[in-house]
């Protein structure tokens, strides 16, 4: 399994996820974001931190980047992408998952531990997650504040488009509509979440549980190759 | 060819909690001001486009506000001839 992770101008957890995704056992290599190719990856990670500084709004400019017309590209084809955080916000501008991530309502930048009810472990980015288990994760972040109009967050959570929830007992950091945390695709390919899994990739760093959504990654990525080998 | 300029005002969608302006709110009465409700804080873009007529330059601004200024899941957008609005400096 081949990762890459894409390097913005203000990406500051680049490094972080590409040591969790070699941890988890992958192939990784970084992507420079004035790049139109994303080198034949398996999963593409849009890394956190502040992408050409948040201006105007969190992520949007980097959507306009040489790099995401091959992420849009490699999304298309079945390719998987995980944006987090910065990420998340990076591919809700680009409209490749629902939504839109505000301002926190607590008016605050809130970086702490938070924990994540996982609400469905037969989907790519959680099939490592034993059932019923939570997630220990730190979150990082002035905007993640998820939004959709009511309508349409009836519409994503009938199709199983929620992954990641806030639960106790720290609860919802950020105002988030229906605690929402990690939301994924129509295709179920690309998901984006708030809190840092690489950032809770080792024991030392005080939590392991991040490590599950890169496990569940790399063993997506085989049970696709898999199927595209026998078809 | 022409010059046109512009400005786009971006706002919250009426009805979504807009946190800048709650926040905005929150510190009047330290101010010693009371009174003031519905604060909403919002954006303002200028800009000046090269076009062969103002019909043109206004549908690249139109497309640059829809797609770039503003979201439009979680915010409205404005744009006018800068000739009709009162513009800074």
């Amino acid at each position: 399994m081949k990762v890459g992770v894409v390097v913005f101008p203000g990406s500051n957890c680049d490094r972080d996820a590409l040591h969790a995704a070699r941890l988890a056992g992958a192939e990784v290599e970084l992507l420079w974001h004035e790049s139109p190719d994303v080198r034949g990856v398996d999963l593409i990670v849009l890394p956190g931190g502040f992408a050409y500084g948040d201006y105007l709004r969190a992520g949007v400019l980097a959507r306009f980047s040489p790099i995401m017309g091959a992420v849009r590209e490699h999304a298309a084809a079945g390719g998987f992408v995980l944006g987090i955080c910065n990420g998340f916000q990076v591919l809700a501008e680009a409209g490749l998952v629902p939504g839109a991530l505000r301002r926190n309502s607590t008016l605050r930048f809130e970086h702490r531990w938070v924990r994540l009810a996982v609400e469905r472990t037969d989907s790519a980015f959680t099939r490592a997650v034993p059932a019923g288990r939570t997630l220990r994760l730190p979150v990082a972040h002035g905007e993640g504040n998820y939004f959709l109009p009511d309508a349409d967050l009836d519409v994503l959570e009938a199709r199983g488009g929620v992954l990641f929830r806030y639960t106790a007992p720290e609860g919802n950091p950020n105002g988030s509509a229906r605690d929402i945390a990690g939301v994924v695709d129509a295709g179920g390919r690309v998901c984006g979440l708030m809190p840092h899994p690489e950032r809770a990739a080792e024991a030392v760093l005080g939590s392991e549980d991040g490590m599950l959504v890169f496990r569940s990654l790399v063993e997506s990525v085989a049970i696709s190759r898999r199927a595209l080998s026998v078809a | 060819m022409s010059s046109h300029r512009f400005v786009v005002s971006v706002m919250p969608k009426p009805g979504i909690l807009d946190p800048q302006g709650r926040a905005v709110e929150q510190s009047l009465p330290h101010l010693d001001i009371s009174g003031v409700t519905d604060v909403r804080v919002g954006r303002r873009v200028e800009l000046t486009v090269e076009a062969p007529d103002m019909l043109a330059a206004r549908a690249v601004v139109e497309r640059l506000a829809s797609e770039v200024f503003a979201n439009p899941i979680i915010e409205t957008w404005e744009v006018a001839p800068a000739s009709l609005v009162a513009v800074a400096g």
